[in-house]
């Protein structure tokens, strides 16, 4: 199946019974494929008039009880901000798939782009962290929309598949596994008597546990800075209080949350590190690479968001240069950069959308870094 | 301080035990007409038979928005102008419970018209109230799609050159199934709408007129707040059924209030459900919704 269908399998595998969304090219496949499963689970599809409307009603869904996503891309994703920084506030689970293409602005809707990764970290105002996930394939795409469900019931927060046009639309083979095998992962219900319940006290796990509409605890629910029991608290104190604690949940919990694959890493001078369907053709020009001799690495970012911090600032002291193919113009890389501290080369290989990187591209790339480092 | 010491403890409210009253005072000026409505609403809420439990209230951005802010039920302040949309997906994911949207007129039909108007075509069940005060209060007195032409607004000093909408109009023609106006004087009528409201399967609006003396009467010769609420009361007539293109507001003349629209149409989740149960055959070939309605009533 292709990937739109594959993170709309992974959505039903993990729970997910309310999806509310517009159809945007290249990620309508989701949405036309939820229109037809989710009636047969008993779930709830609505196409409602635009995207912001899509992420204001899962939103809504979540609170109603109902584990809830939205898929979208480029222009979609831009009207979704707002709310998706409403989710961020008020801790509300869900899952946001952008199948990215290629911008700015209408750009191009039937070809690849890269360029929305830093709109996914910092795309709403006011300061946060999230969870974004990047899958390289249509198996990936079922994966990491289960991950995607759990981390989001798990962190209370809007968690995003940063997908790609291609990865949406190519077909592969997609193993589903039994029932039984897949793991997902619940909201943590309050236990507190509903007169005591403080809406946003964490527990020892450092998430508070959440109420959903019909529980009985009478929560309020705001966008506003709020204090614990949920209320609006207009002074600095507060709103550091709550600050702190949207951004302490994720990077408390960043070994946890951060996944990657590494292959040839022991020995290797040079890395290339990628993400999304950039990551396959990364995959190609490394086992290239080695066949040519060349003591060439790869990391295959699986989260994209947090970014694994603490293992490339390690590995910049490790090897000669980091490199970095993504669509996009330089935009993860500026991550590299930031944590190589000039240890090591950051080189940057772009692309600014509407195809992919070819691996003879990445593989020349790692030979002029071997060049000029010999 | 020994006359404060002899004082009786403070009486209850009636509403007590709705209201957050940790979080009173409240913000609303004097003379404003949205704690009247707000008592309404707490009032409806009361005479219902719905559990407590099974209420939700949400709210947009500005004045009435924060009703959902004191109001001790399961309570959503959401983003400016998406109440409705985020009401659409807490009732879908929660068939069961019982939806109150509560917003001003600026934050249900500017910024956010477009979910009015498709919330309504869809018949979610929801009961939308809506305060209108003809200007946006929070901000200080702005233009609002329900100013009046030629009022004067702190982004119209001149007088207004929009034409503004009529809300009951507008949500007759795309579908609403319950349709109300009065003013903050009609505080009855108010609460018995908002009743009929939640009672009723479907999209349901009702309209308050509200003074807002701070920022709309002020700039427009209507300082004092019983200037505004005596305009109302010499100007509302009362006018049932009548056909909601009809009921408007002529501020030189007449306000037309009351009923105008009490229909059945199928909601979405009804409409849903059949659909997915496969109960309607293929298009073109199907009985259209109402022809099911009439002829389930007649069986009836």
């Amino acid at each position: 199946m292709n990937g739109d269908d594959a993170c709309c399998e992974g959505a039903l595998a993990a729970g997910c019974r309310f999806f509310a969304g517009y159809p945007i090219t290249p990620a309508t496949e989701v949405a036309e494929r939820m229109s037809h499963r989710l009636p047969e689970v008993d779930g709830i599809f609505i196409q409602m008039e635009d995207e912001i409307a899509s992420m204001a009603a899962i939103l809504g869904g979540s609170w109603g009880g109902a584990k809830s996503m939205t898929s979208t891309s480029g222009p979609g994703f831009s009207l979704m901000m707002e709310n998706i920084g409403l989710g961020i506030c008020t801790e509300t689970p869900c899952v946001v798939c952008n199948v990215q293409r290629a911008g700015p602005s209408t750009g191009l809707p039937t070809l690849v782009g890269q360029a929305d990764m830093m709109q996914a970290r910092w795309g709403s105002h006011g300061h946060y962290e999230i969870i974004a996930l990047s899958p390289s394939s249509p198996q990936e795409m079922f994966d990491f929309t289960i991950e995607a469900f759990n981390l989001s019931e798990q962190y209370r927060l809007p968690v995003m598949i940063m997908a790609d046009e291609v990865v949406g639309h190519m077909n592969e083979r997609v193993v589903i596994p039994p029932a039984d095998q897949i793991v997902t992962v619940e909201r943590t219900a309050p236990t507190s008597d509903p007169a005591q319940y403080l809406p946003y006290q964490p527990d020892a796990s450092g998430i508070a546990p959440m109420a959903n509409f019909g529980d009985g605890y009478h929560m309020h629910v705001t966008g506003l800075t709020h204090d614990a029991k949920g209320y609006p608290t207009m002074t600095a104190e507060a709103q550091a209080w709550m600050v702190d604690r949207l951004i302490g949940k994720i990077r408390d919990n960043a070994d946890k949350i951060i996944s990657y694959d590494t292959m040839f890493l022991d020995d290797a001078e040079i890395v290339v590190a990628a993400y999304g369907i950039s990551a396959r053709s990364a995959k190609g020009a490394v086992l290239a690479g080695r066949q040519a001799g060349l003591k060439v690495g790869l990391v295959k970012l699986n989260t994209v968001w947090p970014f694994p911090e603490e293992f490339f600032s390690h590995l910049s002291t490790k090897v000669k240069a980091l490199l970095m193919p993504e669509i996009n113009m330089g935009q993860m890389v500026l991550e590299l950069e930031r944590l190589a501290q000039g240890r090591c080369q950051v080189v940057r290989i772009t692309h600014p959308g509407g195809a992919i990187i070819n691996p003879s591209t990445i593989l020349a790339a790692i030979q002029d870094v071997f060049e000029e480092t010999k | 301080m020994s006359a404060r010491q002899n004082r009786d403890p403070e009486p209850l409210h009636p509403h007590d035990e709705l209201l957050r009253t940790d979080r009173i005072p409240h913000i609303w000026c004097s003379g404003c007409g949205i704690g009247i409505v707000f008592g309404a609403l707490m009032s409806a809420i009361k005479k219902s038979d719905i559990p407590l439990d099974d209420i939700a209230v949400v709210s947009g951005i500005g004045c009435t928005g924060r009703m959902a802010g004191y109001i001790a039920l399961d309570s959503f302040h959401t983003t400016h102008g998406r109440a409705i949309p985020f009401a659409t997906g807490l009732k879908l994911a929660r068939p069961q419970g019982n939806v109150i949207v509560a917003s001003g007129d600026g934050d249900l039909l500017a910024i956010g018209g477009n979910h009015f108007i498709h919330a309504a075509r869809r018949n979610i069940d929801l009961t939308v109230v809506c305060v209108n005060n003809f200007n946006y209060g929070m901000t200080g007195g702005q233009l609002a799609p329900s100013t009046p032409f030629g009022a004067k607004t702190t982004t119209t000093p001149q007088g207004s050159p929009d034409e503004p909408f009529n809300f009951c109009s507008l949500a007759a023609a795309c579908g609403a199934v319950y349709v109300a106006r009065w003013t903050a004087l009609h505080i009855r009528r108010v609460t018995t709408a908002i009743g009929e409201a939640m009672n009723k399967k479907g999209f349901s609006f009702v309209e308050i007129l509200a003074p807002c003396p701070t920022a709309f009467g002020r700039r427009n010769k209507m300082r004092r707040a019983l200037d505004l609420l005596n305009f109302y009361y010499d100007r509302s007539v009362v006018k049932h059924g009548v056909h909601p293109d009809e009921a408007s507001l002529d501020f030189n003349q007449r306000l037309v209030v009351g009923k105008f629209v009490d229909r059945e149409r199928p909601t979405y989740l009804d409409s849903y459900h059949m659909v997915h149960q496969r109960e309607i055959g293929d298009w073109p070939t199907i009985e259209h919704y109402s022809t099911m309605l009439a002829k389930e009533k007649t069986e009836a």
